[in-house]
């Protein structure tokens, strides 16, 4: 096939860059959702420890 | 434990990903036959490689597991296959996305390269339910690193055969003579690779680090919870 234009080859190449992008950004988001449960966690912890 | 070189690590990622966007853009040519749209082959094939290669690092990480009994070799091994699924979701997503500029199809059947990968990734889509299924944390430990390892060793087989196939319409990059890149593409897809392999080392060690601290904290409590019953008896 021959080379496409660049304005229909950048929706593609955008696409792709997109899916790197947004596949990084949700996996950084549940890793940072997971630290900050634990953080939460280690704060209940510590406090109910000082209430006893 | 694992959050050691984990700041400057995640800098030396920004940095490359960084360099590696702007050269891809700005330094590397458009490519003579493909034009704009070759610029996908510069994230398409660095996380293919970095996936496959977390795949067989899970499987000596699984070796190293057997060989000593650690857990900490399991989840080594765990997360190493867990981030090289992600990789492999954008490898197959980008990679559609390209075949469909390139070729006019979302998906070629008939292509090695593409249906090896596919294999590849659908295989280690069975570690989960393997992995989940079992209850007892020492032969869920044992179980998936025997997996690991067998599936880990599929990699590179697998590997060689599709190189080996006779089908030439996938671009050969990695090459004995280097592959046909000109030297500014070649860089440019050096800084890339290297680019996405600092990036799966920080995420490795960033869910190594998340998953530890979760460890450590379960660990805490049930040692609280037996002194409160050991209080009251």
């Amino acid at each position: 096939m021959p080379a496409l234009p660049l304005d229909e080859a950048g929706k593609y190449v955008a696409g792709a860059y997109v899916v790197f992008v947004a596949l990084i950004l949700v996996y950084v988001a549940i890793i940072g959702a997971k630290i900050a449960r634990i953080d939460r966690q280690i704060s209940e912890l510590v406090a109910s420890e000082d209430d006893e | 434990m694992y959050s050691k070189g984990l700041a400057p690590l995640a800098a030396a990622t920004a940095v490359t990903i960084t360099a590696a966007l702007a050269m891809v853009f700005f330094y590397a040519p458009n490519d003579a036959d493909q034009g704009f749209v070759q610029k996908i082959f510069y994230i398409h094939v660095p996380m293919a490689i970095v996936a496959l290669c977390g795949f067989v690092a899970g499987g000596v990480f699984a070796i190293q597991h057997l060989r000593s009994g650690d857990s900490s070799w399991d989840l080594r091994s765990y997360v190493a296959i867990h981030l090289s699924i992600i990789l492999g979701v954008g490898v197959l997503a980008t990679g559609s996305i390209w075949a469909r500029a390139s070729w006019g199809h979302w998906w070629v059947w008939d292509e090695p390269v593409l249906v090896s990968f596919l294999i590849v990734f659908l295989l280690y889509c069975v570690y989960y339910p393997l992995r989940f299924s079992i209850e007892d944390p020492g032969r869920q430990a044992r179980y998936s690193s025997v997996f690991a390892i067998a599936a880990g060793a599929f990699v590179p087989l697998n590997f060689t055969a599709v190189r080996m196939a006779e089908s030439f319409t996938h671009p050969r990059v990695l090459s004995q003579t280097g592959g046909d890149l000109p030297g500014d593409m070649r860089l440019t897809f050096l800084v890339s690779l290297l680019g996405v392999a600092l990036l799966f080392v920080t995420l490795w060690k960033l869910e190594l680090t998340a998953k530890h601290a979760s460890m450590q904290l379960k660990r805490l409590r049930n040692e609280r919870l037996r002194n409160r019953a050991r209080v009251a008896a």
